[in-house]
């Protein structure tokens, strides 16, 4: 873990989120999404958490940006898709960045030393999720149930 | 390499996306800075993990696994729900969504 490692995926990341959120064509709105979303997991295996990193490839680049592309490819209205910027949100935007870095720069134990932490493998987190965790894995997966099918009868079309 | 730089990079990925949730007209766009802000905060929560006392169950990765789980289903309905109204409205732009005004 270095400081010139966790530099560039910031950058990266951000400067991803930022054509996201600020681009005018909502396509490429979606794919810079994809890209802050990679350098989001470079920034969990960077911290130590390969399996969340991953699961994070999977679920958000696999499944969330690729819902929000086919979502864009069924609500076209016109041939290019602008979107008119309203400033008054990136006021309001930058006065909440300047609040949270007002708190981070005045707490004393965010800036300390690195404290090196356990490795997280696949068999701790199994034996968590097998332990300790399993009630929010069954309600987990009882609302992935209910999801999937909340998302069916929400689209669906009585002929 | 401390707590507060990924804090501070957690934060910017927030107010990014409070950005494209706050600034834009189109029901998709308020999704995207609604999913960025949830990794943002899924991001806190390894940060915190990574840092903190060492503990035999990985509560903060765990913590963020669930949290993608409900974020990708959150993300369905929201679509989903996008998908319905388009259908009604014929326009994504939430500013001619007002049938519900008071």
């Amino acid at each position: 873990m270095n400081t010139a490692a966790f530099v560039v995926i910031a950058i990266f990341t951000l400067l991803g989120a930022l054509a996201a959120a600020t681009l005018p064509r909502l396509i490429h709105a979606a794919l810079s999404l994809v890209v802050g979303f990679v350098g989001l997991a470079a920034f969990y295996i960077l911290l130590g958490a390969e399996f969340v990193g991953l699961v994070q490839i999977f679920v958000y680049v696999g499944a969330v940006a690729v819902l929000i592309v086919f979502t864009i490819l069924l609500t076209r209205r016109e041939a290019t898709e602008r979107d008119p910027f309203n400033w008054l949100g990136a006021i309001v935007a930058l006065a909440v960045f300047g609040g949270l870095l007002w708190t981070i720069s005045h707490s004393d134990f965010v800036w300390q030393a690195h404290v090196p932490n356990q490795d997280l493998t696949v068999r701790r987190i199994g034996d968590a999720l097998m332990t300790a965790y399993i009630w929010p894995l069954l309600c987990v997966g009882v609302l992935l149930t209910a999801a999937m099918i909340g998302a069916l009868i929400l689209v669906y079309e009585e002929k | 390499m401390s707590l507060g730089l990924i804090l501070i990079a957690s934060s910017g990925l927030f107010s990014i996306g409070l950005l494209a949730a706050l600034s834009r007209r189109h029901a998709i766009f308020m999704l995207i800075g609604i999913e960025l802000m949830l990794a943002a905060a899924n991001l806190n929560f390894v940060a915190f993990w990574r840092f903190g006392p060492p503990s035999p169950n990985p509560h903060g990765a765990l913590f963020a696994i669930f949290s993608i789980a409900i974020a990708a289903a959150e993300a369905a309905v929201g679509l989903a729900l996008v998908i319905a109204v388009y259908r009604h409205y014929r326009t994504t732009s939430v500013d001619r969504m007002t049938q519900l005004k008071g």
